[in-house]
C-alpha cells in the first residue's frame, strides 16, 4: 500500500495518472478516480470547514450525498463552479479545485473560535440573536453573518459557456442504471419500444460499481443496452424533477469531466422528456449515526469506505473501527477486509446479531462488541481512536483507529417519486418511508422502491449519549451544522410540526437537502416528542435533487433570446438618427432624438417646441390595433366600451374607453368606423394582446350570439403622426384622393386613400393638442412612408420626437395614460372620463360597478392638476402628496403624483396627481415632502395648454 | 408540463399553449342592473377554491384561440375532462 492507495483493484486505471491542485498544492490520481478518492488516497481526511462553527470535516458519503466536503472548481474565467461535491467530481488532467468555507486556510481556521462558543449558536440563533437593535442588521450583523457561514463563492463574471437543451419521448424512462435500473431497462427495451435510462454518475452500474463481483454482468449488460437501437443510455445525466404526467427534466454533463483543453461546445444539455411509463430505480443512501464527535474527519458511512475501496482501490485509513445498527455494515466490513482494508472492531448497538456474520468477522480476525455503542471519538483534524461502552453507558473503552465507519441502516431515494406527488408509507423494517400509491405512470424498482434485502437493523435516530445533551456535539445535518440538541431545543420551545422544526434548526435545508440528516432528525423529533414518527411528518421533497447549474435551466434563452424585443419597421431610421430607446411593453421605443451634446431635458424641450411651433413626426407604430368586422360590431363595441358606438357614423373616430367589469380603467385609445360593419379600433401600446383576449372572452363566452370577428392587426400598420401647425402642409403634397381641407376632413375623423402611393387610413387626431394627422399604412411600405414624410417636413422645420415629448405633450394637455395616471382603481369619474360614459346605455362591461356604493362614495381620488409654488421644481411621480406637512409622521397621505414634466411651452413644471376629494380642492395648496425639502403646490384642472382647443385647427 | 386535451382541436397539446381564465360556469347576468350590491359582489369577486374538483375555464391561447371549461383536481393537477363553452357543467 503506497499512501492509502490498496495495492490492487478498482475500476481505476493505473497506467493513466491525472495532475491537479487542491488548494494550490499540486496533486495526483488515477483516470477513473474522483476528486475525493485521489485525495483520499493521498492521506487527506480534510476537505471543508463547516457552515456555521468552521469545524473540521471531511469525506462522509462517496455519492451525491455528501454534505461537507464541498469544493469549487476553478475552469478560467467566468468558469468558477462553487458547492461541487468532491466525491462527484471527475478527476481529469489539470483540474483545479479549492476549499471552501475558510480562512484563512483549511488546516489552520481563524472563524474556528465559533466553535469553541457553538453554545451560544442553539436553534434558532439568528432569530433570537441579532434581533436588536434593528438598525444593526443591514450595517453590522449581516455582514459578519455572511462572512461566517457561508458556502462557495458565485462567479462574478459571464459565464462563457453555452448549454444545449432538447426534447426527447419514450415509452419508458428509467432513472438509475444500477442493477434494477438496467434489468428494467432491459425488460422494457425486449418489448421493443422506445428506453431512455439515465445515470447521474461517470458510468452506468450504480451499486454494482462497488462490487467486483458483478463487473462480468455490469459489462455484458451495458454491450447490450449500446447495441439496442432503441434504447438511449446517458451517463452524467441527473434526473432534477418529475413534473405532471411523466414529464421529467434531466441535465447531462457533457464537457465537466474534460481538461480544458479537450472540452468542446455545450457545457451542458438539458433534456426535458416525456415519457409513457417512468421507472425509478434511483437506490437508497445509507444513513450515518448521531453520536458524540461524529463529524470529525474520518468518520464515514460504511458505504462510502466500501465503495473508495472496491471502486477506486482506495482505503480509508490503515485501522477502521465500524459503528453498525444494521446488518449490512457487518457486510461492509467483511468485503473492506476482504479488499485488504484493516478492520479492528465491529461495535453493533444491537446484541442479537446473526451468527454468520458474527462467524465471518471473527473469521477475519475482527473484534466484535455486541450491544455496544460508540461514546465518543478523539482527534480534532483526523480521527485518532473511538470510545466505546456498553449500551452506550458509563467510562467504556478505548480503541485506535483512523477512521470509523457509520452504517445506521437505509432511506430509499423518493425524491422523484415525491416529487410526482407520490404517497409515502411509513415502513418498519427499513426505518424509512417507502414509496406507496402514485397517480402516474411510475413505479419504483430496487432500494428506492423498498424492495432491495440489506439485511436486518434497529431504525432511531440517536446513540446513547454520554454527555448531557446540552453539551453535545452530535451531529445530524453535517452541512448545516444542526446538532441533536437543536432539535431537541426546537421541541421545547414549541415547534410540533417537522416542517417546522426543520425551517427552526434548518435541519436538511442545505444544499444536500437533507439527504442524509432528514430520517435522523424526525426520528429524534419523534422521540423527544413521545410520538411515531408517521404523526409528524415528513418535509416534503422538491426539484432539483441535487444543486443544478442556472445555465443548463435557461439554455439558449438569454441575451437576445431572453424575450424577444419587438421593434417597429422605423426603428432603425430612429437608431441611425442616433435616438435614445425606452422599452414600453416589449417594444422598444424611440425616447427622443438628442442633437449634438443634448441631455434628455434640452431634446425634449426643442422637440415640444418645435412640435407647437412648427411640426413634429412621431412613430407610433407599436399602438396595438384590432380590426372588428361583422354585422354585429358595433353592437359588441357597444357593450364593450363605456361610449355608445351605434350613433357612429362610418368615417368617424371615437375615444372608447374600456373597463373591467368591476367599474375600472384597464385600457382606451381612438378607434374609426370604416364602414357600418367595420371598426380600426386601437389600444394602449401594453394592452394589445390583454384587450383582444378580453374581448374574444366575451365573444366567445358570453355573447356567442353576435356575428363579430376580432384580428389583431397590431403589426400590420405602421403609424405615423404629423403633428403640429404645419401638419397639413407636410402631407399634403403626398396624398391622393383625400380632401384635408378643415370642412371635409374634421378632428376625429377618418379617410381611405393613397399616400406616397401606397394605400392609407388616414386618421385626423391628436394626442398632443395639435393639429394632427395618423397615418397608418401597410408596415412594408411604412418607412419608405416615413422617409416621404420626413423629407417633406424637411421644408417645413419638422422634427422626429420620441416617447418623452409625447408624454410632455399630452400631459400639457391633461390627456391620461392608462397605467400611469391610472392604476387598476381608477373609475372614468375618478379620471375626470366621465363625459365618455354613455349614461344612456343600458349596459356595458363594468356599468354596474359604477353604481356599487364604495365607487359612488364621496372622498374618492380623483385626477387633478397640481402647479408647484416654484415653477422650476418638477415633483418627482410617485410622491405622496399630504394636506399639513406639519403633522407628525406617519402623516395622512391623501395622493400621490402620477405625471410630471417641465414643460417648455409653458416655462415651468407642470404635473398630474390622483388626490382624495380632489376636485373639491381646486385652488387649495397641497404639500409633497421629499427627504431635503418640502415642496408646496396648487391643485388645478388637469389642463395646462389651449382649454378652449382652438389649436385644434392648426 | 402538463398536457392539456383542446375540445376543438381534439388534441392533447403542452400547457404553455394555454392560459388559466378562472373559476367555470359563472355566467353574466343578462341585465346586471337587476342584481343588489350583494348579488354583484358574489358574481364579480366570490369565487370556489375546492380541494379537489374544479371546474375551470382555459383558453388555448397559442392554438385555436378558444375558450373551453376542464374539470381539474386542485390536489394532483389531473385534468379529468374538458368540453367546449356552452356545454352542460360536467
Amino acid at each position: 500500500m503506497s499512501g492509502f492507495r490498496l495495492a490492487d483493484g478498482g475500476r481505476i486505471d493505473r497506467r493513466t495518472k491525472r495532475n491537479f491542485t487542491f488548494d494550490g498544492k499540486a496533486q495526483w490520481g488515477y483516470a477513473g478516480d474522483s476528486l475525493a478518492s485521489a485525495l483520499l488516497a493521498q492521506g487527506q481526511m480534510l476537505f471543508g470547514r463547516s457552515f456555521k462553527y468552521h469545524r473540521p470535516r471531511g469525506i462522509l458519503g462517496a455519492g451525491v450525498e455528501e454534505p461537507n466536503a464541498l469544493v469549487t472548481v476553478d475552469r478560467g474565467p467566468g468558469r468558477i463552479t462553487p458547492n461541487l461535491r468532491a466525491p462527484s467530481v471527475a478527476l481529469h488532467d489539470g483540474l483545479t479545485a479549492t476549499s471552501q468555507n475558510r480562512f484563512p486556510t483549511l488546516k489552520t481556521d481563524l472563524i474556528a473560535v465559533n466553535n469553541v462558543f457553538s453554545a451560544f449558536f442553539p436553534a434558532g440563533f439568528y432569530n433570537k440573536t441579532f434581533m436588536w437593535p434593528r438598525a444593526a442588521w443591514e450595517k453590522v450583523y449581516e455582514p459578519i453573518i455572511r462572512r461566517l457561514a457561508g458556502l462557495g463563492d458565485s462567479p462574478t463574471t459571464r459565464d462563457p459557456d453555452h448549454y444545449d437543451a432538447t426534447y426527447a419521448h419514450c415509452e419508458t424512462l428509467v432513472v438509475g442504471a444500477g442493477p434494477a435500473g438496467i434489468a428494467a431497462a432491459l425488460e422494457a427495451a425486449a418489448g421493443g419500444g422506445r428506453v431512455i435510462l439515465i445515470d447521474e454518475q461517470e458510468e452506468i452500474g450504480g451499486g454494482a460499481l462497488s462490487d467486483p463481483a458483478q463487473w462480468p454482468w455490469l459489462e455484458e449488460a451495458s454491450a447490450k443496452l449500446a447495441a439496442m437501437d432503441n434504447v438511449t443510455v446517458l451517463p452524467r445525466t441527473t434526473a432534477i424533477g418529475h413534473y405532471h404526467q411523466n414529464f421529467v427534466v434531466a441535465a447531462e454533463r457533457l464537457t465537466d469531466h474534460l481538461s480544458v483543453d479537450e472540452a468542446e461546445g455545450a457545457r451542458e444539455k438539458l433534456w426535458r422528456i416525456r415519457a409513457g411509463e417512468v421507472v425509478l430505480a434511483m437506490g437508497a443512501i445509507e444513513r450515518p449515526l448521531v453520536f458524540e464527535g461524529n463529524d470529525v474527519p474520518g468518520v464515514m458511512l460504511a458505504s462510502a469506505a466500501k465503495t473508495f475501496a472496491l471502486r477506486y482501490g482506495v482505503a480509508v485509513g490503515r485501522k477502521l473501527v465500524v459503528m453498525a445498527v444494521h446488518d449490512s455494515g457487518w457486510r461492509d466490513a467483511l468485503a473492506l477486509h476482504k479488499a485488504g482494508v484493516n478492520i479492528a472492531a465491529i461495535v453493533d448497538m444491537r446484541r442479537d446479531v446473526a451468527s454468520e456474520l458474527i462467524e465471518g468477522a471473527r473469521a477475519a480476525r475482527i473484534a466484535c462488541y455486541q450491544g455496544y455503542a460508540v461514546t465518543g471519538v478523539s482527534g480534532g483534524q483526523a480521527v485518532k481512536g473511538v470510545t466505546i461502552a456498553l449500551a452506550g453507558v458509563g467510562k467504556g473503552q478505548k480503541i485506535d483507529c483512523d477512521a470509523v465507519l457509520m452504517a445506521g441502516g437505509w432511506t430509499p431515494t423518493v425524491h422523484l417519486w415525491s416529487h410526482a406527488k407520490g404517497s409515502l408509507r411509513w415502513d418498519e423494517a427499513w426505518g424509512a418511508f417507502v414509496p406507496d400509491k402514485t397517480h402516474e405512470d411510475l413505479r419504483c424498482v430496487g432500494a428506492c422502491g423498498g424492495a432491495w434485502d440489506y439485511g436486518k437493523g434497529l431504525s432511531g435516530g440517536l446513540l446513547p449519549a454520554p454527555k448531557p445533551l446540552h453539551d453535545s456535539k452530535a451531529f445530524v445535518d453535517f452541512q448545516n451544522d444542526v446538532k441533536a440538541r437543536d432539535i431537541g431545543l426546537a421541541v421545547q420551545e414549541g415547534f410540533r410540526s417537522i416542517e417546522h422544526i426543520k425551517r427552526y434548526t434548518t435541519n436538511g435545508m442545505a444544499t444536500d437537502q437533507g439527504k442524509t440528516s432528514n430520517l435522523n432528525g424526525l426520528q429524534i423529533a419523534s422521540g423527544v416528542l413521545h410520538r411515531p414518527v408517521t404523526e409528524i411528518g415528513l418535509t416534503t421533497f422538491r426539484p432539483p435533487y441535487t444543486p443544478q447549474s442556472f445555465g443548463a435551466i435557461l439554455g439558449h434563452h438569454k441575451e437576445a433570446l431572453f424575450q424577444p424585443l419587438r421593434k417597429s419597421v422605423i426603428d432603425d431610421w430612429a437608431a441611425a438618427q442616433g435616438a435614445v430607446y425606452e422599452n414600453v411593453a416589449q417594444w422598444r421605443r424611440a425616447r427622443y432624438f438628442p442633437q449634438g451634446s443634448e441631455d434628455m431635458d434640452a431634446a425634449v424641450a426643442r422637440e415640444c417646441r418645435t412640435v407647437r411651433s412648427a411640426v413634429g413626426v412621431f412613430d407610433a407604430s407599436t399602438l396595438g390595433k384590432i380590426e372588428v368586422v361583422g354585422p354585429d360590431a358595433a353592437e359588441f363595441l357597444n357593450r364593450m366600451y363605456t361610449n355608445p358606438w351605434k350613433s357612429l357614423e362610418p368615417g368617424r373616430c371615437r375615444y372608447g374607453l374600456l373597463l373591467g367589469e368591476h367599474g375600472f380603467i384597464i385600457d382606451d385609445g381612438v378607434s374609426a368606423r370604416l364602414a357600418p360593419d367595420r371598426f380600426h379600433l386601437t389600444t394602449t401600446t401594453g394592452g394589445a394582446a390583454r384587450v383582444l383576449n378580453m374581448m374574444e372572452d366575451y365573444l366567445q363566452t358570453e355573447w356567442s350570439d353576435l356575428d363579430v370577428w376580432l384580428t389583431s392587426t397590431t403589426e400590420q400598420w405602421a403609424v405615423i403622426a404629423v403633428q403640429g401647425p404645419k401638419a397639413r402642409r407636410v402631407i399634403e403634397p403626398l396624398v391622393e384622393g383625400i380632401d384635408l381641407s378643415p370642412e371635409a376632413f374634421p378632428h376625429m375623423s377618418v379617410r381611405e386613400g393613397k399616400i406616397c402611393g401606397v394605400d392609407t387610413r388616414l386618421f385626423r387626431v391628436s394626442f398632443t393638442g395639435e393639429l394632427g394627422f395618423e397615418v397608418n399604412v401597410p408596415a412594408e411600405h411604412g418607412r419608405a412612408v416615413w422617409e416621404a414624410i420626413w423629407a417633406e417636413g424637411q421644408k417645413h422645420g419638422a422634427v422626429a420626437y420620441g416617447t418623452e415629448t409625447m408624454h410632455v405633450l399630452r400631459a400639457e394637455k391633461g390627456f391620461i395614460i392608462v397605467g400611469q395616471d391610472t392604476d387598476g382603481t381608477v373609475t372614468p369619474d375618478d379620471a375626470g372620463l366621465g363625459w365618455a360614459v354613455g349614461k344612456k346605455k343600458p349596459d356595458f362591461v363594468g356599468k354596474r360597478s359604477l353604481a356599487r356604493p364604495d365607487i359612488v362614495a364621496p372622498g374618492r381620488k380623483q385626477l387633478v392638476g397640481l402647479l408647484t409654488d416654484d415653477p422650476q421644481a418638477v415633483l418627482e411621480e410617485g410622491a405622496q402628496i399630504v394636506a399639513d406637512p406639519n403633522q407628525p409622521v406617519p402623516m395622512t397621505m391623501i395622493g400621490h403624483v402620477t405625471s410630471s414634466y417641465h414643460s417648455a411651452t409653458l416655462g415651468r413644471s407642470i404635473a398630474m396627481a390622483l388626490v382624495a376629494g380632489g376636485r373639491d380642492r381646486m385652488g387649495e395648496t397641497l404639500h409633497i415632502p421629499m427627504p431635503d425639502r418640502t415642496i408646496s403646490a396648487k391643485v388645478v384642472a388637469p389642463m395646462f395648454y389651449d382649454a378652449e382647443g382652438s389649436r385644434l385647427n392648426g | 408540463m402538463i398536457l392539456i386535451h383542446c375540445p376543438y382541436c381534439e388534441e392533447a397539446r403542452p400547457e404553455v399553449e394555454f392560459a388559466y381564465g378562472g373559476e367555470a360556469h359563472i355566467a353574466r347576468p343578462v341585465d346586471p342592473s337587476t342584481y343588489s350590491d350583494e348579488q354583484w359582489e358574489e358574481f364579480l369577486y366570490i369565487r370556489n377554491n375546492p380541494r379537489g374538483r374544479h371546474h375551470e375555464r382555459w383558453r388555448h391561447t397559442h392554438g385555436c384561440g378558444r375558450f373551453f371549461n376542464a374539470v381539474r383536481d386542485t390536489v394532483t393537477d389531473v385534468f379529468e375532462t374538458t368540453y367546449k363553452a356552452g356545454e352542460a357543467r360536467k
